[in-house]
């Protein structure tokens, strides 16, 4: 049972890029809090794998109930609601895990989860990606395998690019301790390392304060 | 009914009698004290399945079950215990017993007093929900069970969760503290304070002495509660304006609309099972709660010592135990770090919603026990 624990999680991390490129940067043995934590699964790889203390925050009841039948502490809310609830330092790994564009206030919740974890991890969804400024070049709002809505019923609402994203992160006295551009395919291109903000379709950053 | 293949089936109850008693909150001493339980499953060899259920204010230690093949009705909280159901007896076993202060079987105003050899009645010492979980910690030790895999109640049954959790860290794995709050509001309060004026004002109450129950006074004191159980919306639907049974109003003082006509009906079938005097020191107990208040009115420091995880659930609902509090609750664990899971589910039942709202309940409740129950397996097969 335990070996099939361990599979489930080695497939579902695999399954995407970000998740493979963040779990390999978590160490063992921490404590992980993760908003807009879904179904817990990430989480749950991370307990399975890591050994890591997890927590998730998650506002739709019923992902929030899968969590808790994963074994997954999860707490019920709205990010926008603020995370007040959660004590400074309590984690040492803040997740926000391709949520960022959703919330109301991302620089806000930037400052939160370096207010509760030692590190941050974001993983971005980058509009700076060529296939998506093809399309806004050619006059309509990006529609891409990240980015799969429409403009009217996307839940994306604070869309930027890995370049603003840096601009954010100076401005608020963010370091960004190691960037990570990504493809949905396996190998990294060069060109994707040497210009992310033009070949990057996502981003996993690691920040502290 | 009972040959249903989810039901526990026939159960008694069985009374365990604490002769020495227990020495109470206020300082005096109750002896001797009987509580009357129930237990549904089979207690493991290793003794480390059980788990204790706690009843609200109205209910008691028959949880679930029949008493009788010819019993219509089973125990409260049937739904959720059973054979294959979230608290599962092929899994767990449970233990559910009547609160002290009680009516039905434990040890309350209603008891004969050793000392005069008549009821207690209001001579009966005030008690608080820390009484009653000492008392039923006695029962724990009386069973051999050394931790409880889990303590879980809703309402009034979730306040003696907590205070479990809180008083006694080490003896359980985790706390279930549904629909209910580490502190009663002024709200409440004050609706227990119009429940017991309403039973004392009845003549037939005469100072706690009556042979009959004060019926009416016992009557509108569930009335009222038994709003605040409910909910705007939920009332909406179940009657709006309908009228009882006339075509129009009868111009009169008699119930013309649905709605009166059921609340009559509930507090007349109250008062056939409940006790006027149990009613008044159930609800003081429910007053004098607050957890804070014992530790520097600081919520946080109350769970200084706790551990294990809780489960917190409310209803978006509930005004009488409102979302916010479970929050306040909620935070005041995150502060102790312990692994907290907290849901706010959506439902329109009000507070009655912990008894009504079975399956999104029930599934968080089988997902958090299976959890904690398949860990602890792994934990003792290494």
């Amino acid at each position: 049972m335990r070996n099939d624990l361990i599979k489930a999680s080695e497939e579902y991390i695999y399954s995407r890029r970000d998740l493979s490129t963040m779990a390999e940067m978590i160490p063992e043995n921490v404590r992980i809090l993760d908003l807009g934590c879904g179904t817990g699964r990430l989480l749950k790889a991370m307990q399975v794998l890591k050994g890591a203390r997890v927590m998730g925050v998650e506002m739709n009841e019923s992902k929030v109930i899968e969590c808790i039948g994963r074994g997954v502490p999860v707490i019920q809310k709205n990010l926008d609601e603020g995370l007040s609830d959660f004590k400074d330092n309590s984690f040492d790994f803040v997740i926000l895990s391709q949520t960022f564009q959703t919330v109301k206030r991302p620089d806000v919740i930037l400052d939160e989860m370096l207010r509760i974890g030692k590190r941050g991890i974001v993983s971005f969804i980058n509009i700076g990606y060529w296939r998506a400024r093809i399309q806004i070049a050619l006059g309509n709002m990006p529609v891409t395998r990240t980015l799969p809505m429409q403009w009217y019923d996307t839940t994306n609402i604070h869309l930027g690019t890995i370049s603003d994203f840096r601009k954010l992160c100076r401005d608020r006295n963010i370091r960004i301790v190691t960037e990570l551009p990504l493809q949905e395919r396996n190998r990294i291109p060069l060109r994707c390392r040497l210009w992310p903000n033009l070949f990057a379709s996502t981003c996993v950053f690691i920040i502290e304060k | 009914m009972t040959n249903k293949t989810d039901s526990v089936g026939i159960v008694e109850p069985h009374d365990f009698v604490l002769q020495e008693g227990i020495r109470l909150h206020s300082g005096q001493i109750l002896a001797p004290v009987t509580l009357r339980y129930e237990t549904y499953g089979t207690l493991s060899e290793k003794k480390d399945n059980a788990i204790l259920i706690e009843h609200a204010l109205s209910g008691d230690a028959h949880a679930a079950g029949y008493y009788a093949e010819s019993d219509g009705r089973p125990g409260w909280w049937d739904s959720m215990i059973g054979p294959g159901k979230p608290f599962d007896t092929n899994r767990y076993f449970i233990v559910c017993s009547n609160i002290l202060g009680g009516c039905s079987g434990s040890t309350g105003p209603g008891s004969i007093n050793p000392a005069t050899g008549k009821p207690y009645n209001m001579s009966f010492p005030v008690i608080t929900i820390e009484d009653m979980v000492d008392a039923q910690r006695k029962l724990k030790e009386h069973l051999g069970i050394q931790k409880w895999l889990s303590v879980a109640g809703g309402s009034m049954g979730g306040m003696q969760a907590i205070q479990w959790g809180i008083k006694y860290p080490d003896e359980m794995d985790s706390v279930i503290a549904i629909a209910t709050t580490a502190r009663i509001s002024a709200q409440s309060i004050a609706f227990n304070w119009v429940g017991r004026e309403a039973i004392m004002d009845d003549q037939d109450w005469n100072h706690g002495n009556y042979t009959e129950q004060p019926e009416h006074g016992l009557a509108t004191a569930r009335m009222l509660a038994h709003i605040t159980y409910l909910s705007e919306e939920s009332m909406r639907q179940k009657f709006g304006r309908r009228l009882q049974s006339s075509e129009d109003y009868s111009y009169a003082f008699k119930k013309d609309f649905s709605v009166e006509s059921y609340l009559e009906h509930q507090g007349s079938r109250f008062v056939e099972r409940f006790d006027a005097n149990s009613y008044l020191y159930i609800t003081r107990a429910i007053d004098y709660f607050d957890v804070a208040g014992r530790h520097d009115g600081e919520l946080k420091k109350a769970f200084e010592h706790v551990s294990c995880p809780f489960m917190v659930v409310s209803f978006s609902s509930d005004w009488l135990f409102p979302p916010a509090q479970s929050r306040e609750l909620v935070k005041a664990l995150l502060d102790n770090d312990i692994d907290t899971t907290y849901c706010n589910i959506e439902s329109s039942y009000g507070h009655d919603a912990f008894l009504l709202e079975e399956a999104t309940l029930g599934r968080m409740l089988s997902g958090f026990l299976d959890n904690l129950y398949d860990r602890r397996e792994e934990e003792n097969a290494k």
